[in-house]
């Protein structure tokens, strides 16, 4: 059996990573509450923007716009938006999943990495990573999504890429968040429920300059969306985790605490039958 | 006023929701030129150009600068979305007025083409943010 100073040190020392844990969870829950606000706020002008582009798409099936057709390149941008920190459970590495897991071929496509986390394990594998805004992971506005957005699209219009992916995390609630892979371009109006309700819309300018002035709008306030949503999915992930582990000490310090007392009931006996054989040999 | 004169008004922003309510008239520029709406206006979505933002409410105009987005216009509703809009009071009058002589500056060096574009954006952005404090 261990020593009784042994178990009091192992003990002390969970203690103290429960206190880290604990405080870890109690600033994640901060700053979820900050996150789902945020969210909230940005979530009107998401749906009316993709009311008004879905309105464009039921009008623009001839249109030749290079953002609503199929294109000729095979490679594939990818979004992955993950975390600068680890100790989020499971929160990075259900995303990377998406693109490892999924079917695509590593050849063909190019990482535009935020967050550090998902970057270090795609070039691990051999990945290629073209641009890295890893900076923007924690704290963005949206001028930043626009930034970030328009060098995408310079490789979409130069005919870099041809499709463009956004994986990410979804936040359904605070004990649920699901890893979710969206294809941001083309819009092919196939792909989307056109509900024509018969209201006659007009563009100014013409269709086809409105779609491509639009287009870009959707897609930066896409990302932008996705940013909010996969930091408040990161803050969320690691209070469950932090949550986890607080609780898990708790149960190594409870185990610790009967092994101590039984240690220390076990010298107390040793101690005493050392005495009284001590005492008997002397009478 | 009369109130069947009256529509809907509102202004998004990617942050907040920046105005809603009842108004007779909004001034607006577009990149087909300036337009004012009444109730009533045909459907039309239109895109927004730099430039000053009028409400006329029944009681009072208000100001702001609207720099950048797309408006969808109904009958008896529009809405905005715009990716940049300010009132007055939060326009920074001295980087506004810096910001215009930048680019006046860099549009007299002449670089080169992509440069100038630039420049003329930013330009057009820093008149229309002084304009909308006058």
């Amino acid at each position: 059996m261990a020593s009784m100073r042994d178990i009091k040190r192992r003990k002390a020392g969970v203690q103290s990573t429960q206190q880290i844990t604990k405080a870890m969870k109690l600033v994640s829950t901060v700053k979820l509450q900050r996150a789902k606000v945020r969210a909230l706020q940005s979530k009107t002008y998401f749906s009316c923007m993709y009311d008004t582009v879905v309105s464009l798409l039921a009008k623009a099936g001839n249109l030749d716009v290079p953002y609503t057709q199929k294109q000729e390149s095979p490679r594939k941008a990818i979004i992955l938006l993950t975390s600068n920190r680890g100790l989020a459970g499971g929160y990075n590495s259900n995303v990377v999943k998406l693109i490892t897991q999924g079917d695509f071929k590593k050849e063909e496509l190019d990482i535009y990495a935020i967050g550090r986390k998902g970057r270090e394990v795609m070039e691990r594998r051999g990945y290629t990573i073209k641009a890295d805004f890893s900076e923007l992971a924690d704290e963005f506005e949206y001028a930043d999504a626009i930034k970030v957005c328009n060098q995408i699209l310079k490789a979409y219009d130069d005919k870099e890429v041809g499709e463009i992916y956004l994986a990410y995390t979804n936040f359904k609630n605070t004990v649920s968040q699901t890893p979710t892979l969206l294809k941001l371009l083309p819009v092919l109006p196939e792909e989307h429920e056109i509900e024509n309700d018969g209201l006659l819309m007009n563009f100014e300018p013409q269709d086809e300059e409105a779609l491509k002035m639009i287009i870009p709008k959707y897609m930066t306030s896409l990302l932008h969306g996705a940013l909010i949503e996969a930091l408040a999915s990161e803050n969320g992930a690691r209070m469950q985790a932090m949550d986890n582990a607080t609780n898990n000490a708790q149960e190594m310090i409870d185990s610790l605490t009967l092994l101590y007392n039984r240690a220390r009931q076990g010298s107390i006996t040793q101690e005493l039958t050392e005495i009284i054989a001590g005492a008997e040999a002397i009478s | 006023m009369d109130d069947s004169k009256l529509f809907e008004l509102r202004i998004i922003t990617p942050e907040r929701v920046f105005y809603e309510g009842q108004v007779s008239m909004v001034e607006f520029n577009t990149t087909e030129g300036e337009i004012g709406i009444y109730k009533g206006h045909i459907p039309t979505t239109v895109i927004i150009d730099p430039g000053v933002l009028t409400i006329t409410e029944p009681e009072q105009l208000k100001n702001a600068a609207l720099l950048s987005g797309f408006a969808q216009i109904l009958p008896d509703e529009v809405t905005i979305l715009a990716e940049i809009v300010e009132w007055p009071f939060e326009i920074d009058e001295e980087r506004a007025e810096r910001a215009k002589e930048r680019a006046e500056e860099r549009l007299a060096q002449k670089g080169d083409n992509l440069d100038v574009a630039r420049a003329n954006i930013a330009l057009k952005k820093a008149i229309c943010r002084l304009e909308a404090l006058k």
